[in-house]
């Protein structure tokens, strides 16, 4: 069933990870990310590695489904290493025809391969052991000080949570309102793409119809329960960092460091 | 003074044209006067377009009056600058439960208002506790409302008022997209709210069965309120409320029935239980 949905790949599990504050796995995802693009050596890439390997461990998720995030980008991923091999000017291994491989383009797509993988994996870790609403939270209390600059971070971490969670209702309506309208005669199966497009008409109106009215009755019921945005609001759930978190942001930090030191001393 | 009231309310929907112009102006309130006391449980009655979910909008200042004025204990709504501050006085309860849940945990929901109000963490936990357990819907504190039956999903909403310590609850046909089971759980829960916590409840709906535990009964009919007072007294003329398009309860009606007949009855039996004894003389 639709109702089923889960959102995001949120991976319930009892770990370290889980446990920690939405805002140091996101900067942990952030220091991960910069250090794969500092690392430029095998024995860079080999201590990035071992802290992946290391982060998979700890969360407790099973290893396949970090992998599954990678099946998105396979296309981009044959792209970017196919074109860095042919692409890049430099001594040549093998001539076929006008394609030339050169060994500096096998290192940089190798490279590049490394470090998108990294990239995606390092991120699904994040979302496998953050809820959706966890992250929201931590989004906005971290881009809070942008509210200097008028940017209307409460507002949008709102916007955004209830986004989720009108997304099953709103996806069990979709079923309900087809189901209807199949009762009525409507084919949203046969004919070519521009036909089909075209049948969606039925369904999509609708749909909006009754979005439109939901978002009006919901409005109604947050004014009716007190609601004045942002402004001196208190949390049921307020962030607040552990032990785990400072521990957490040491190893992050020595992370980060040894990234530099790589770099500078180029191995 | 009561803790709400009205005198000589009206409120009119404007319809306006492409240009902004008032086109057409429509009575949806008129001249209504209530005084409902602390600690009662009100019911207000009127089929369909009766102008009875726009006198609700008013009890919880989410309308303000185009005529007349109402009072939320003591203070007047058009008067209050922070109308927030009115609403966590009156609470209030949509029809559609879907549409009035804003958390993704049942728990988090019911802590919406009181964040909104500002109260401090520990305190929003303990009301949280609190309302829950007061609907009896703490073994799911932890659910995700979309996997809730109507009932209990509007009996989260009921706690996610009285998690805000209101004085008076409103309540805008809660049980009109329930199935019989959900609408008993519910009154059960409102009926308690009001015996055992004393809080003030407004009761509007169109089904008769729903009013008969209620002090007091209004009748509404294009704006206006036609007929009030106890339940017995409003049953038992069952010809004017047939005029206002109301179905009296099935057993109300046998007694009408049956005293029209020739039976010797009294008028404005309310329960199977009163009508036997009736009966049984």
């Amino acid at each position: 069933m639709l109702r089923d949905i889960t959102l995001g790949q949120y991976y319930p599990a009892n770990s370290v990870l889980h446990k920690l504050d939405p805002r140091t796995k996101l900067a942990g995802t952030m220091v991960f990310i910069i250090s794969v693009f500092l690392f430029h050596t095998l024995p860079g890439y080999a201590v990035a590695t071992l802290f992946l390997a290391a982060m998979i461990a700890v969360s407790k998720v099973p290893v396949k489904f970090m992998f599954k995030g990678l099946k998105a980008i396979v296309m981009i991923l044959m792209i970017t290493v196919v074109f860095n091999m042919i692409l890049t000017p430099g001594e040549v291994l093998w001539k076929l025809g006008f394609l030339k491989v050169t060994r500096e383009g096998v290192q940089l797509a190798v490279r590049m391969a490394i470090r998108l993988t990294y990239l995606v994996i390092g991120s699904s870790i994040m979302t496998l052991t953050t809820t959706p609403n966890q992250l929201t939270d931590g989004l906005e209390k971290a881009l809070r000080p942008l509210n200097k600059i008028h940017v209307p971070v409460h507002e949008i971490s709102m916007m955004m949570s209830i986004a989720l969670r009108f997304i099953p209702i709103l996806l069990e309506e979709t079923d309900k309102i087809m189901k209807a309208q199949i009762a009525r005669g409507a084919d949203f199966e046969n004919g070519n793409l521009i036909q089909k497009a075209k049948n969606m008409v039925p369904l999509l109106v609708p749909l909006f119809i009754s979005a439109f009215r939901r978002a009006n009755d919901l409005a109604m019921a947050m004014e009716a329960r007190c609601y004045h945005g942002g402004e001196d609001r208190t949390q049921m759930k307020p962030l607040k960092y552990a032990a785990w978190d400072r521990a957490a942001y040491g190893i992050l930090a020595a992370y980060l460091a040894v990234a530099i030191a790589f770099r500078v001393a180029g191995i | 003074m009561g803790i709400i009231k009205a005198f000589k309310l009206g409120f009119d929907y404007l319809k306006y044209d492409e240009d902004g112009n008032v086109q057409d102006t429509q009575r949806a309130v008129d001249d209504v006067n209530l005084d409902i006391e602390a600690g009662e449980f009100v019911a207000i009655l009127g089929h369909n377009g009766s102008g009875k979910s726009t006198l609700a909008k008013h009890l919880n200042a989410l309308l303000l009056p185009s005529e007349g004025t109402l009072w939320i204990d003591g203070t007047a709504t058009d008067e209050e600058p922070e109308l927030w501050k009115l609403r966590q006085k009156a609470g209030m309860v949509f029809q559609n439960p879907d549409n009035q849940i804003i958390g993704t945990v049942v728990e988090e929901d019911v802590g919406f208002g009181p964040e909104n109000m500002g109260v401090p963490t520990e305190k929003i936990w303990k009301r949280v506790d609190e309302s829950l357990q007061k609907v009896g819907m703490t073994a799911y504190r932890h659910h995700s409302p979309n996997k809730l039956s109507g009932g209990q999903k509007q009996r989260v909403a009921i706690a996610g008022i009285m998690a805000m310590r209101p004085k008076c609850i409103v309540l805008d046909e809660p049980t009109a997209m329930l199935d019989p089971n959900g609408r008993r759980e519910v009154l059960k829960a409102v009926r308690e709210l009001n015996q055992q916590e004393n809080v003030t409840v407004i009761l509007i709906t169109h089904y008769m069965e729903e009013v008969i535990h209620a002090d007091k009964v209004y009748v509404m009919d294009e704006g206006k309120i036609v007929m009030q007072g106890t339940p017995k007294e409003i049953f038992s003329q069952v010809d004017t409320l047939k005029k206002y398009r109301l179905d009296v309860p099935q057993v109300t009606l046998l007694a009408h029935e049956l005293r029209k007949s020739g039976v010797d009855i009294p008028e404005g039996i309310l329960t199977t239980e009163e009508l036997v004894s009736a009966l049984c003389r």
